[in-house]
């Protein structure tokens, strides 16, 4: 049926269709990109009205800046043991909700409540338990009075929890749309064959769910390297600038300080971070895909 | 089905408690009476903080900013990203893989690198420090996942529907509407309750471009809850539930399309 004619007018169509989100796209994302790149190539202070091209400048005071380094590190911290933990707890958990018992649909319901919430409402809410006076956090730990938030050491780890408590249930869903791609057929073999749940889940559902956990690893590190939400409302930083992000540390430079050149300089570091860590997850997934 | 074991019930607890333990614990505080916090328990319970934060402050208001920013977010998304979609699924031009690749790669960036041109831009325009401003930026993450929650919908829907519609003297677009678009109604939903939820808790860009308190959203409103001398604990509790506790029940209650949809974008292809 479809003559030239025809599939001509099909392909005008569809570039009609798409080009509205082409355009969108184009003008809230790839051209604020573009923009701060250009804007991280000056000096330019917005209340002074101050603006000139310096070129390279900016990056590098960059790489001599102790305080871009240290967030730098924080925010790989913060990556690392967040999305471990995530994983850790989220395979039992999918396991969980992958079995059929009474109650099953309450629960996968329940474990959404903290994905829903807004993150600034659950930072909100958890510096409300880690309040060191009367929060639950110290009221459940008789004899101990931290300051979960203000002191340095625990409060990223307090962060941390907070991440975990609120992402756990999405990583737990990738990892049981993996499980449910799994041949129920296998365990059965398995059990002819008189292999243990263990050895079952070390030999069959592993390296079967390993595309699911890379893909899970790749959605959640990019997210928790920008983290911002919870730690603004956490700490703003503190204390002592220990748990200061590179979002947190280029949204000040920005819009406390100002210095539109540098707070550019330290988005388009932190975008580049992103891009970097993206092409290794998707290296190792492509790989994934192609070993099977 | 068979009875759980005592291992399963005690993961269940154990789940439930650390996921819903915390929103328990605001509520209690969110009927906690001002000035008995330091009590290990409150001797009655009271909607005081409710009325506080209802009546007392303009939170009203800030949740109906909210609303409106989260409605036109998602009007916006929907409405270019399900034409956009239907393209990417069923027709054949060049550059769909590019365009899905490019569209997910915009929802990898980190929000941070484009809060300095978008603010020159929207202060340009004179949009800086509106409602509908703040709705325009949101698209940078809420049309990629559009995008790919809706092109996974078109794709499940019979390729013969749309050639059906074409032997019937239907063009693409008439195709699409009269056929394909109703039947991916389920689809566009799920897009909804996803892309509302974004909207609505989304934070640093509503941080960063608005000023006046009375156009606050939500969030912002929450996280500059602060008194003078002391955190009225009481009152954020009692405001956190208020603007969650819809995001709860629509959660609840669309639980299976919010899965099928945060896995369709996520995890096909």
């Amino acid at each position: 049926m479809s003559t030239g004619g025809s599939l001509e007018r099909e392909r005008r169509q569809a570039y009609l269709l798409v080009a509205p989100a082409v355009l969108v796209l184009a003008g809230v994302a790839l051209y604020p990109i573009l923009a701060a790149i250009w804007l991280s190539l000056h000096r330019f202070i917005l209340v002074f009205g101050e603006r000139r091209f310096t070129g390279l400048d900016n990056y590098a005071f960059l790489l001599s800046d102790a305080r871009f380094w240290a967030a730098l590190g924080n925010t790989a911290y913060f990556t690392a043991v967040a999305v471990t933990v995530e994983l850790l707890l989220a395979v039992p958990l999918a396991l969980l909700l992958n079995r059929a018992f009474p109650g099953r649909g309450l629960l996968r319901a329940s474990v959404l409540v903290p994905w829903a919430i807004p993150t600034v409402v659950s930072a909100r809410l958890w510096a409300w338990m880690f309040n060191p006076e009367y929060g639950l956090i110290n009221r459940l730990l008789p004899g101990n009075d931290i300051n979960w938030l203000g002191a340095p050491g625990y409060a990223l780890h307090a962060a941390i929890l907070v991440d975990v408590w609120k992402t756990t249930p999405f990583v737990a869903l990738l990892v049981l749309a993996g499980l449910q791609g799994i041949s129920e057929d296998l365990y059965k073999a398995a059990r002819v064959d008189g292999a243990s749940a263990w050895r079952a889940f070390r030999s069959i559902t592993l390296p079967l769910l390993k595309p699911a956990l890379l893909l899970a690893v790749l959605f959640r590190s990019l997210d928790a390297f920008r983290v911002f939400d919870a730690i603004y409302v956490l700490t703003e930083g503190g204390p002592a600038n220990t748990t200061e992000t590179l979002s947190i540390y280029a949204y000040k430079t920005l819009m406390r300080s100002g210095d539109f050149g540098y707070g550019s300089a330290l988005s388009v570091a932190t975008f580049l971070c992103v891009v970097v860590l993206a092409a290794v997850w998707l290296k190792l997934l492509g790989r994934e895909e192609g070993a099977r | 089905m068979k009875r759980p074991g005592l291992g399963t019930a005690l993961a269940v607890v154990a789940f439930l408690t650390f996921f819903l333990g915390p929103f328990g614990w605001q509520v209690l505080t969110s009927l906690w009476p001002d000035g008995e916090l330091t009590r290990p328990w409150p001797s009655h319970l009271t909607l005081e903080n409710y009325a506080s934060v209802l009546w007392g402050r303009p939170f009203l208001r800030v949740v109906l900013n909210s609303l409106l920013v989260a409605a036109l977010t998602t009007v916006f998304c929907l409405s270019m990203g399900a034409a956009a979609a239907f393209a990417l699924a069923k027709l054949e031009f060049r550059g769909r893989g590019l365009l899905l690749s490019a569209a997910l790669a915009v929802s990898m960036f980190p929000p941070i690198a484009t809060v300095s041109p978008l603010y020159l831009i929207l202060r340009a325009v004179g949009l800086r420090d509106s409602l509908v401003g703040l709705a325009l930026p949101y698209a940078t993450f809420a049309l990629p996942l559009t995008l790919w929650v809706l092109t996974s919908f078109f794709r499940q829907l019979p390729d013969e529907l749309y050639r059906a519609a074409r032997v019937d003297g239907c063009t693409p677009f008439q195709a699409f509407r009269r056929v394909l678009l109703p039947l991916a109604a389920p689809g566009l939903a799920t897009t909804a309750i996803l892309v509302f939820i974004f909207a609505w808790n989304e934070f640093l860009y509503a941080l960063t471009f608005l000023s006046t308190p009375e156009k606050r959203t939500v969030p912002v409103a929450i996280s500059l809850f602060a008194s003078e001398y002391r955190e009225p604990w009481g009152e954020i509790a009692a405001a956190s539930v208020v603007a969650t506790l819809p995001l709860v029940v629509l959660t609840v209650l669309f639980q299976r399309r919010i899965v099928s949809g945060l896995t369709a974008g996520a995890v096909k292809e």
